[in-house]
């Protein structure tokens, strides 16, 4: 980095003066080389498992590339036309935005009430906090295992038709129904149960930090107790929280593949994005040209989401 | 904590006064949590029930609330499985969870503290090198890392495993958003004793973070034990199988022994249920310091 051999041929410099530059020369010389021994091994990493994955995905998403992940013929731009112009494609993103509406706000609404619900009990509070983040340590295999097993399996013995039996009620297939589309409820209810208490976390720690000089200023000025203080004190005070949760949760439904793969597998009424990529891409016939394709067009929708909600919500500003 | 009993005594966070909501809001309140707390546990009620059923009371027309006795031997039926590979894929996850946590953690902490602490011209350029890849959806570059993983010769490895889940930019952000706050005048008295930045980290910076290091660790250890795209496209072969890929398997498949499933089920959350009961404040501190990005 530095080049000291030119200190001692001014004769100019004195001694001491030549000591002192010597040592701050070391010193920068020092902080550049443990600057990469701490930040070296992580940026190496990053190298070659983050930047040279995009890239290498980058040119394969131009090429023609069966089975094997070398790119042999090119293809120019059609893995990406094939891909947008692809009705399976084109129809999980639309299976995507349905999930969307329906998982965003009710993980919203529900794990914001759970977090008002626990915040305002005197007793046993960290009890009932406890048992709605439980279910984060389950993972989305044991939640569907669960799910297709045992509530809504379909049969006689499962748990939803038992209920369902006890009105008179008959046995649902819950997974395999179309129509009614009944699958969205075990599909929506598998995710709400397994992170509701994540947020509701989120939330708690939010609602925290609210003032209570602010709660007694609005009794002051005649606020009346409920949702006038919750909609005009507590829902603005929230504000980077559920922006985050927001996007936080957008984000992973667009990734949503564990409980699909699980509960319904690669069906084509039931496939968010991700499944049919890892249908196509690792199937039984490795299509990584269109896989790679695929994955792009589908990281560059997400980016521009986020940064959309990013700039509705001016994220930033929010300084939370 | 963050998420501590600090409102007791204060005035009522939520705005809801006793005196004006009444009895009746205070009643729909309380049946609303207890519905609630019911509907969240039935599913861990539906674990232990069928882990510890035989299949006939399982599968009985009408509802068992709780097996007639308890089928303890389901544990050794589920062993001795020859179908599914359960100790080895144990082993696996444990290996992934615990070198996975470790190895992500000692890589992001020095990174993070690097960026931190050290002067270096190009400091901020390599900073944001980092924090770009931040912006890339993580499940969308299973394809791409796939692709590299496959041609190293690390698929249906451990090394495929591990290796790539390490290097985990969000980990190193926090990190060093976390070390910009730590007190420097603990690293200057170590400095003036003569002490370098390795042995400021692992002597004062270290030993007197481990609440945080703690939280990231906690977090780390249940995703990379409950996560499983990667493992499904790295487990190629049933001895690389981490514990969900063999469940998962196990669900699809077309024979399937509920109980033994289910025992199955039991087994794999214990190691979570332990973190949740005894490092839940860390795990608490760890969700609202990864939850939330500045």
């Amino acid at each position: 980095m530095s080049a000291p051999a030119k200190t001692s041929a001014d004769p100019a410099v004195t001694g001491e003066q030549r000591e002192t530059r010597k040592r701050r020369h070391k010193g920068i010389a020092g902080n550049t080389l443990w600057f990469w021994v701490f930040v070296g091994p992580f940026v190496i990493g990053l190298l070659i498992f983050s930047y040279l994955p995009i890239l290498w995905s980058l040119v394969l998403s131009f090429f023609e590339a069966y089975n094997t992940a070398t790119p042999s013929k090119f293809v120019g731009l059609r893995n990406y036309v094939d891909m947008l112009t692809d009705h399976n494609f084109l129809s999980s993103l639309g299976t995507f935005t349905i999930f969307a509406v329906f998982i965003v706000p009710l993980t919203f609404a529900l794990s914001l009430a759970l977090a008002l619900l626990v915040n305002q009990v005197k007793i046993a509070r960290a009890f009932f906090r406890s048992v709605f983040f439980l279910p984060t340590a389950c993972s989305y295999v044991v939640a569907s295992l669960i799910w297709k097993l045992s509530i809504f399996n379909g049969v006689r013995f499962g748990l939803a038709n038992t209920v369902l039996g006890w009105f008179g009620i008959d046995n649902i297939a819950w997974l395999s129904t179309v129509d009614p589309p009944w699958y969205w409820i075990p599909l929506v209810t598998v995710r709400l149960w397994l992170q509701l208490g994540f947020y509701m976390i989120l939330f708690i720690a939010g609602l925290q930090r609210i003032s209570p000089t602010l709660y007694e200023a609005a009794y002051v000025d005649g606020a009346k107790p409920g949702w006038q203080v919750f909609r005009y004190i507590t829902l603005p005070q929230l504000r980077a929280t559920s922006v985050a949760v927001l996007i936080l949760n957008l984000i992973a439904a667009y990734q949503a593949f564990d409980e699909f793969y699980n509960l319904v597998g690669n069906v084509n009424y039931a496939r968010p994005p991700l499944v049919y990529l890892y249908g196509i891409s690792l199937g039984s016939i490795q299509d990584l040209g269109h896989g790679s394709a695929g994955a792009l067009i589908l990281a560059v929708i997400i980016m521009l989401v986020t940064l959309l909600q990013n700039r509705i919500f001016g994220l930033g500003k929010a300084g939370d | 904590m963050a998420v501590s009993e600090r409102t007791t005594g204060t005035p009522q966070p939520i705005g809801f006064s006793r005196s004006t909501m009444g009895v009746v809001g205070m009643v729909l309140r309380w049946v609303a949590l207890f519905v609630a707390v019911v509907l969240f546990l039935i599913p861990f009620y539906l674990i232990l029930r069928n882990a510890l059923s035989t299949e006939q009371d399982i599968t009985a027309p009408d509802w068992t609330l709780f097996p007639s006795h308890l089928q303890w031997s389901n544990i050794s039926e589920l062993f001795n499985d020859t179908t599914v590979p359960m100790a080895r894929a144990l082993y696996n996850s444990a290996v992934v969870a615990i070198l996975g946590t470790g190895g992500q953690l000692l890589l992001a902490s020095m990174a993070g503290y690097g960026l931190a602490r050290i002067p270096y011209r190009h400091a901020d350029k390599v900073f944001y090198a980092i924090v770009a890849t931040l912006m890339i959806p993580g499940a969308v570059t299973f394809i791409p890392s796939f692709i590299v993983v496959s041609s190293l010769g690390w698929v249906s490895s451990l090394r495929g495993l591990i290796i790539p889940t390490l290097f985990s930019g969000f980990a190193a952000f926090l990190f060093r958003q976390y070390f910009l706050g730590f007190p420097r005048e603990l690293e200057e008295a170590a400095r003036v004793d003569g002490a370098g930045y390795f042995g400021v980290f692992w002597r004062i910076v270290v030993p007197n973070s481990l609440p945080f290091f703690a939280a990231i660790a906690a977090i780390t250890f249940i995703g990379n034990w409950n996560s499983f795209l990667w493992p499904l496209v790295i487990g190629q072969d049933s001895s690389s199988w981490t514990i969900q890929v063999a469940m998962s398997t196990f669900i699809t498949a077309q024979t399937i022994n509920i109980h033994e499933l289910f025992m199955a089920v039991a087994v794999s959350i214990l190691p979570l249920v332990l973190i949740f009961a005894f490092l839940q404040r860390y795990l608490i501190q760890g969700v609202t310091q990864s939850g939330i990005k500045d």
